[in-house]
């Protein structure tokens, strides 16, 4: 009896890493979160739709089919057919790892760019920074979707000129906050320690100060697909982003709006796609928000 | 035999107050204005004063964690601000800090083995199979355990934490360590231990500490000699036996005689100064204590005193910025409270 006591308690004052404690305490938090789990859930659901949903579908996404041609819900084609007669179902399933990709990949280009910039701006702070962040304002100063627009009508229409596009226009936001994050870290007296060693900036900039400011850009890099995803459709639904045949959501919405009033589900699916993802995400996003805070206790 | 191992010469801090739309200076807050003084090798020099006068500055500043606006730091013969960016972090290995914070000193998120290593990893001090060795050594000297190596900050008490903050600074195998109000965060029990040890390493590693803090008893206990400023300028130097019984400067006389006395039978005569510490932003012309000096004159209002020693009953070393020492101590001046 008495052994199991000790067994126990040298249980209990295991190494324990902060980071490592952090995520836990942040999981935590974000599993008693029952809304920001229905976004978390559904984003692994449609992340693994994207992988290894072309191989269920029983339609070809791009060869059309005149005989079936604006076909209505049914059995056969769950969600209808468009106007070449190809199944708006298989379209979607395929379109979903599209859409993901411009997604992730967009957004994690503006961060490392963002992030890079942020925290040089807030390191070396005076000129370096005035100047920076002054560039990073002219960015913000344009509505996100105008700048990639213009982007995408200089550089043209596909898919990889949306995603630049995308990674410009989110390098400012991650470049702020990070920034802000970076002026509330670099005057701790660990840093100034550190620095008394000796260290390098690099050296401080990487292993002291980015570690500890990785929640904020966390949350934005999370919040920032759904708008990266909303973009992207966007820029598709103008024709400037990806190109007809492609199954992008955008423009198979963009396709869908000629038939408007006598077939409205070719539209309807496609946009309800897009709003389950940047739904997902900013769910998932502002419950990945709440759980880093540390002034709300769950 | 003593040798002068730092030397600091008409030491300038001046933060810039900037404003407007444009960002352009509008003033400067003179955080340290004209300091100089020496400590020789092996000894603790402390700096007294209370809050805002300049102490830690000057700290940062001869380890140029602040650039100075001007003067000279002299360390072991060099000059620290003639040194380029790379050339003063190699310099860097001889001078060392402990900080007041120890919660704040070290990185939450490396265990005291990736803090003491990197340390020695940075300096280069030794080859990577001699660092756990070497580790587990300054541990021990630490009064630590070798066991408590893989342990993070959080897992401490703040009286540990300070510990591993002396560690840190010794893995590098310092001359002059900096203590910036090193203890004042802890409990007075440990506050003692901490002390202690650094009496301890300092007899046993030859160390020079130059030692900042506000609390006059630990400055006691620990100094050999004691500076004391007032608003970003050095009062009073000496030695601390002729500081603590035989004070010059009216300021030096006002701060000892608020160190609390243990009987409560004993009437205190505290001398209480009226106002507050002028601001560093337009500091008082001549004499900067004239404004709350019971003794002032029209000449302190305009002549800035020189540190100086006085013929009548001064040791040698012992310096006061004050016009009146002589009046003063032969009781021709009477206090105006």
């Amino acid at each position: 009896m008495a052994e199991t006591t000790v067994n126990v308690s040298t249980q209990n004052t295991k190494r324990v890493n902060p980071q490592v404690e952090n995520f836990k305490t942040m999981w935590r938090k974000l599993k008693t979160n029952r809304v920001a789990m229905a976004g978390g859930i559904l984003i692994l659901f449609f992340m693994i739709i994207s992988v290894i949903g072309p191989w269920f579908t029983s339609y070809d996404p791009l060869l059309p089919d005149i005989s079936s041609r604006l076909q209505g819900p049914s059995a056969e084609h769950w969600f209808g057919t468009d106007h070449h007669g190809r199944d708006i179902f298989t379209r979607i399933i395929h379109g979903m790892s599209i859409t993901l990709y411009i997604g992730f990949v967009s957004v994690a280009i503006g961060m490392v760019i963002g992030v890079f910039i942020g925290i040089i701006a807030g390191y070396y702070g005076k000129r370096t920074d005035a100047v920076l962040m002054r560039i990073m304002d002219v960015f913000l100063a344009f509505p996100g979707i105008l700048l990639a627009l213009g982007i995408v009508a200089v550089l043209g229409g596909s898919i990889n000129n949306v995603i630049i596009a995308i990674a410009v226009f989110s390098i400012p936001v991650f470049a702020r906050i990070v920034r802000g994050s970076t002026l509330s870290v670099k005057n701790l007296e660990y840093i100034d320690a550190v620095r008394a060693l000796g260290a390098s900036d690099a050296r401080i900039i990487f292993r002291h100060i980015l570690p500890n400011i990785l929640s904020p850009i966390i949350v934005q890099a999370t919040l920032r697909v759904a708008t990266a995803v909303l973009t992207a459709t966007g820029l598709s639904f103008l024709g400037l982003g990806a190109q007809p045949p492609t199954p992008e959501w955008g423009a198979m919405l963009a396709a869908g709006r000629n038939y408007m009033w006598e077939h409205p589900h070719i539209a309807l699916f496609p946009g309800l796609a897009i709003v389950a993802v940047v739904l997902a995400f900013n769910l998932f996003g502002d419950g990945v928000r709440d759980a880093l805070d540390p002034k709300i206790k769950s | 035999m003593t040798t002068e191992l730092l030397k600091v010469s008409n030491l300038k801090q001046y933060f810039p107050i900037k404003g407007g739309i444009l960002g352009r200076k509008i003033n400067d807050v003179k955080a340290v204005d004209d300091v100089s003084f020496y400590v020789n090798a092996g000894e603790t020099l402390s700096i007294v004063g209370e809050s805002g006068c300049g102490k830690s500055t000057t700290g940062r500043a001869i380890l140029r964690l602040d650039e100075p606006t001007s003067g000279e730091i002299s360390f072991n013969g060099k000059d620290l601000l003639a040194l380029n960016k790379r050339e003063m972090r190699k310099m860097r290995k001889d001078l060392q800090i402990i900080f007041q914070d120890p919660y704040a000193s070290i990185n939450p998120r490396q265990t005291v083995r990736q803090v003491l290593n990197e340390a020695m990893e940075i300096q280069n001090v030794l080859p990577k199979e001699k660092r756990e060795d070497r580790m587990m050594e300054l541990m021990e000297t630490v009064g630590l355990g070798a066991h408590q190596l893989d342990r993070f900050p959080h897992e401490f008490s703040g009286g540990q934490r300070q510990r591993i903050g002396i560690a840190r600074a010794l893995s590098v195998d310092p001359k002059l360590i900096i203590c910036d109000e090193s203890v004042s965060a802890l409990d007075v029990s440990i506050q003692a231990q901490v002390l202690n040890l650094l009496k301890k390493l300092q007899r046993e590693l030859d160390l020079t500490y130059l030692f900042i803090a506000h609390d006059l008893g630990v400055v006691r206990h620990i100094s050999d000699r004691v500076i004391v400023m007032y608003l970003g300028k050095i009062v009073e130097i000496a030695d601390k036996k002729s500081l603590f019984d035989n004070p010059k400067h009216p300021y030096t006389k006002t701060l000892l005689s608020a160190i609390p006395v243990p009987d409560p039978t004993k009437k205190k005569d505290q001398i209480i100064l009226k106002g507050d510490v002028p601001s560093p932003i337009d500091p008082p012309t001549g004499c900067r204590f004239h404004t709350r000096c019971p003794f002032a004159t029209d000449k302190c209002k305009e002549e800035i005193p020189e540190l100086r020693t006085s013929e009548i009953n001064m040791a040698a070393g012992h310096q006061a910025a004050c016009h009146y020492i002589e009046e003063i101590e032969s009781g021709e001046m009477t206090p105006n409270y």
